[in-house]
């Protein structure tokens, strides 16, 4: 009973990160900016209704898988995220900003 | 050799792991016949060396992984209310640091920790400098601190 409900709070904690990763998505301004929008899903988003999942699974076998899952995610998600970001770079995409803050923070 | 017997170990383990069988001999010397079949084809692909097979850095991880979790989900909750506010409070800037990491997969657990975080993204690597995407001044204050770069240097160990 306990284990449901702290099943339950992750997953749903982690779906409304995961929405809110994709309001992201939408409001942010640029390519670049939106990146991050979808780095919330990735990494809370999944990683805590995965870990929400864990309390529910019925032995250890599937709590491994889900730890693996997790693993894997948290590994190729950021590679994927960086493979994204350096093709728009290398395609000439330039990020949305402050042309101040690039000058001083550039060198 | 070395790392011969620890890519043994480390199939075998996630072959029990992930098939949950201990009991049944006939899939356990299936599962024995994988990995070798698996050891010798590294073995002739020449991969299983101190790149294919970081034998050093599971003890650093152990220490860094939970600052990382941490600092991620720190970074999760600026970021999300930071999305959620209705003025949309961000200063998305561009800024070059250096990583001290002396071997590629160091620097690889850098960037990856950084694109990790939500708020910096690694848009570009050359050589040691790698340039970053920070949606915020905060982010960016973050990264150039320099922690995380110290914290991912001291898991590489001395290799």
């Amino acid at each position: 009973m306990i284990l449901e409900i702290v099943s339950s709070v992750l997953v749903i904690a982690g779906a409304i990160f995961a929405v809110i990763g994709g309001i992201g998505i939408v409001r942010l301004p640029d390519f670049f900016s939106r990146i991050h929008g979808a780095g919330i899903t990735d990494t809370l988003g999944a990683g805590l209704i995965l870990t929400g999942l864990m309390f529910l699974s019925p032995d250890w076998t599937v709590t491994v898988k889900l730890v693996a899952i997790l693993v894997l995610l948290w590994i190729t998600s950021p590679t994927a995220t960086h493979a994204l970001a350096n093709a728009a770079l290398e395609t000439g995409l330039r990020p949305d900003v402050d042309e101040t803050e690039e000058a001083t923070s550039s060198s | 050799m070395t790392y011969a017997a620890g890519l043994v170990a480390i199939l075998a383990a996630v072959w029990l792991l992930l098939s949950g069988y201990f009991d049944k001999p006939l899939l356990l010397g299936l599962g024995a016949v994988s990995v070798a079949l698996v050891v010798f084809i590294s073995l002739r692909m020449r991969i299983v060396d101190d790149e294919g097979l970081p034998v050093q850095l599971p003890a650093g991880l152990v220490r860094y992984l939970p600052w990382l979790v941490v600092e991620i989900v720190k970074a999760n909750v600026d970021v999300a209310l930071r999305i959620l506010r209705p003025d949309l409070p961000i200063r998305p800037r561009v800024i070059r640091v250096r990583a001290g990491q002396r071997t590629d997969v160091g620097r690889v657990i850098y960037a990856n920790s950084i694109t990790l975080t939500p708020g910096t993204v690694t848009i570009d690597t050359e050589g040691d400098h790698i340039t970053i995407h920070a949606l915020t001044e905060e982010a960016a204050a973050g990264v150039l601190s320099g922690e995380m770069d110290r914290r991912v240097t001291r898991v590489e160990g001395r290799g």
